[in-house]
């Protein structure tokens, strides 16, 4: 055993108090900032429950025909929303793609102006970078107690959750995409005298938005990938049955639910891909890019 | 004005690496370049250079790769700065410029065409045709209108709306000149623009160029390695090595008296014909009756050659017409074989 050097219990205990601390002295602080959070999610919840089923199906499938022009991925996705729907998990699904959408577009407004800053600064990325590491390798449970306990049990912490842990992919991506973009390209708009806005907003962003989509694939992913440890701190959803199915011990439960999330998984991974790839033909990098 | 050269570049030297004083004070105490870069550990790109291109003129710099043309032609438009010198555009030090000033310099002076296109792959032909002038502010309709014309002058109608990766490579270098030329400005740095384009094309380019010089009568500053194009192109040539300036002079100058071994090399292989000027090798005698067939003074012994199958003499008229001289095929063929190796040759 490694010796007992130093007594660590006033260190915990300082960390606890701190907490302890900050929750009562800016717990409510830290609710009202992430009310818009919440608004976001409950309205995108609230919008898609309020489509008719049919409406979801046929959006997702035009989604689909418009990012392939194959009848192969539409037909997929038909046969998965069915899937969901025969299963009566309507609308537990919709609920997880309400929190899904809503993390990937928070962690889309947070991730891309890092990544910009990334791109253009060593400094930065040299801070930014472990960070990243840090956020993707503490286990979501480490930061969920603190945030349950600011937040409460409910749908803000879940989202926090979620986007902690959905977010980097996005950031590194776009910070990729916007280095790869072609010196010689660059060159060329600096001699013709653009300004460094006219550069990012023309030319770099434009021809990093292959890499930035993919980042925006896996943020969908890894935000499916939170949906059950998110429903346990009371986000619902198909994450919410999982758990369910684990607590009574209903393999069925668990195993329809679990197939569910599968099911969205591979819509929403089909779609963002072709989508990219689609983008990435157009702007004739299919060769580079590969 | 006129008196003010377009561009002049004066003592530029540049230094890579993260210590440039220290080598630029050991160069400035006359050590040998290779020297220097042993013991600071520092590259220099360019050393001691000065360039002077009057207003109207092709002004090619040839190199080898690594001889420091591709920096030096950077320092024109301060894509690169220089670790000391001057640079002067119609009269303007570019170094004093702030950013502002120096964007707007880049937005209205001068136009640069590239190696490697650097075309925006995300845009149609048009659009980056016109990428220029939207960067400077030109509203849409204006913009557009100037592109398609130029889009017409280099031949690439019909291709408005295409994407770059569609064309090939000789297209795409049209696009990359109609890009410069849309920005209507009075100089034009052309870096290695023909050099990743085939032969055929290549030539074709460098015609047209010169068909289009003829009307527009930019000043360009045309970077390559390619001693061919040099001569065809070039009115005055200056020859880099190892990022210094060896000569400076006419295309014929350089073909007649090499300055040293390294351009003598370049000369072996080159067209002299191609090279060498009528007017300087003509015998003047403007009382000599009429020749039945005559050239001009500017045509190249290249032009002449084929004339002597039928004719002995070939006259020489100036710009007004006026028969100033003559030169016979004996003439050529001295100029011609001048500079040759050495054969041994064998009298009986």
């Amino acid at each position: 055993m490694f010796p007992e050097i130093i007594d660590t219990r006033p260190l915990r205990r300082w960390v606890d108090d701190g907490l302890e601390w900050v929750v009562r002295a800016w717990g409510d602080e830290f609710e009202a900032a992430a009310q818009p959070l919440l608004f976001l999610l409950n309205s995108i919840q609230r919008f898609l429950l309020w489509l008719p089923w049919w409406l979801i199906i046929i959006v997702l499938v035009g989604l689909a025909y418009a990012a392939t022009r194959r009848a192969v991925l539409p037909i997929v996705v038909l046969i998965a929303m069915i899937f969901l729907g025969l299963m009566e998990l309507w609308e537990d699904s919709v609920k997880t793609m309400a929190l899904m959408i809503a993390a990937t577009l928070t962690a889309i407004v947070f991730s891309l102006p890092v990544g910009i800053v990334m791109a253009r600064s060593a400094i930065v990325r040299r801070i930014v970078t472990p960070i990243l590491d840090l956020m993707q390798t503490l286990p979501s449970f480490v930061y969920l107690i603190p945030v349950v306990m600011i937040f409460g049990p409910g749908k803000i912490p879940a989202l926090i959750a979620t986007i902690v842990y959905a977010a980097p992919p996005l950031v590194r991506l776009t910070d990729l995409g916007l280095r790869l973009v072609d010196p010689d390209v660059l060159e060329a708009t600096q001699a013709f005298g653009a300004t460094p806005r006219q550069r990012l907003f023309g030319v770099q962003i434009p021809l990093a938005l292959p890499t930035i989509l993919a980042g925006v694939n896996q943020t969908t992913m890894m935000a499916l990938a939170m949906v059950v440890i998110a429903s346990m701190i009371g986000a619902g959803g198909l994450g919410y049955q999982v758990l369910q199915g684990i607590g009574r011990l209903e393999v069925s439960r668990g195993l329809f639910a679990g197939l569910g999330i599968v099911a969205l998984a591979i819509i929403f991974d089909r779609v963002t891909q072709a989508f990219g790839k689609q983008l990435q033909e157009r702007i004739g990098l299919s060769e580079v890019g590969k | 004005m006129s008196t003010v050269p377009a561009i002049e570049i004066r003592n530029v030297t540049k230094i890579f690496g993260d210590e440039p004083e220290a080598a630029l004070s050991l160069l400035k105490e006359g050590r040998s370049k290779s020297d220097v870069q042993a013991e600071t550990g520092q590259v220099i790109g360019v050393d001691d250079v000065s360039l002077s291109v009057e207003r109207g003129q092709i002004h090619v710099v040839m190199g080898l790769s690594g001889s420091g043309k591709s920096t030096l032609i950077r320092h024109v438009n301060r894509l690169i700065d220089p670790t000391s010198g001057e640079i002067f555009v119609n009269g303007i030090d570019v170094l004093t410029m702030n950013i502002e000033e120096l964007r707007h310099f880049r937005r209205t002076q001068i136009a640069m065409v590239f190696q490697k296109f650097g075309l925006l792959p995300h845009r149609s032909v048009i659009d980056n045709v016109a990428f220029g002038l939207e960067v400077r502010g030109e509203d849409k309709a204006k913009r557009l209108e100037i592109a398609a014309e130029w889009i017409e002058t280099v031949g690439l109608a019909g291709y408005e709306k295409s994407q770059p990766h569609h064309l090939s490579g000789g297209q795409q270098q049209r696009v990359g000149l109609a890009r410069a030329l849309a920005m209507d400005t009075d100089i034009l740095l052309m870096d290695e623009a023909f050099s990743a384009l085939d032969p055929l094309i290549r030539s074709g380019m460098q015609d047209e160029l010169m068909e289009l010089q003829q009307k527009l009568n930019k000043t360009i500053l045309f970077i390559t390695h390619d001693f061919d194009e040099a001569l065809k192109i070039g009115d005055r040539i200056a020859v880099l090595k190892d990022g210094a300036l060896i000569q400076e002079g006419p295309p014929e100058e350089i073909v007649l008296k090499p300055a040293n071994a390294h351009i003598e090399e370049f000369v072996a292989d080159v067209n002299k014909a191609r090279a060498i000027s009528v007017k300087s090798i003509m015998s003047r005698d403007e009382n000599m009756e009429k020749c039945e067939i005559a050239v001009a003074e500017a045509a190249r012994c290249e032009d002449v050659l084929p004339l002597f199958a039928e004719y002995d003499w070939v006259g020489v008229t100036n710009d007004v017409g006026k028969q100033t001289g003559y030169v016979t095929a004996k003439a050529v063929i001295k100029a011609l074989a001048r500079h040759q190796p050495t054969i041994e040759t064998t009298q009986v």
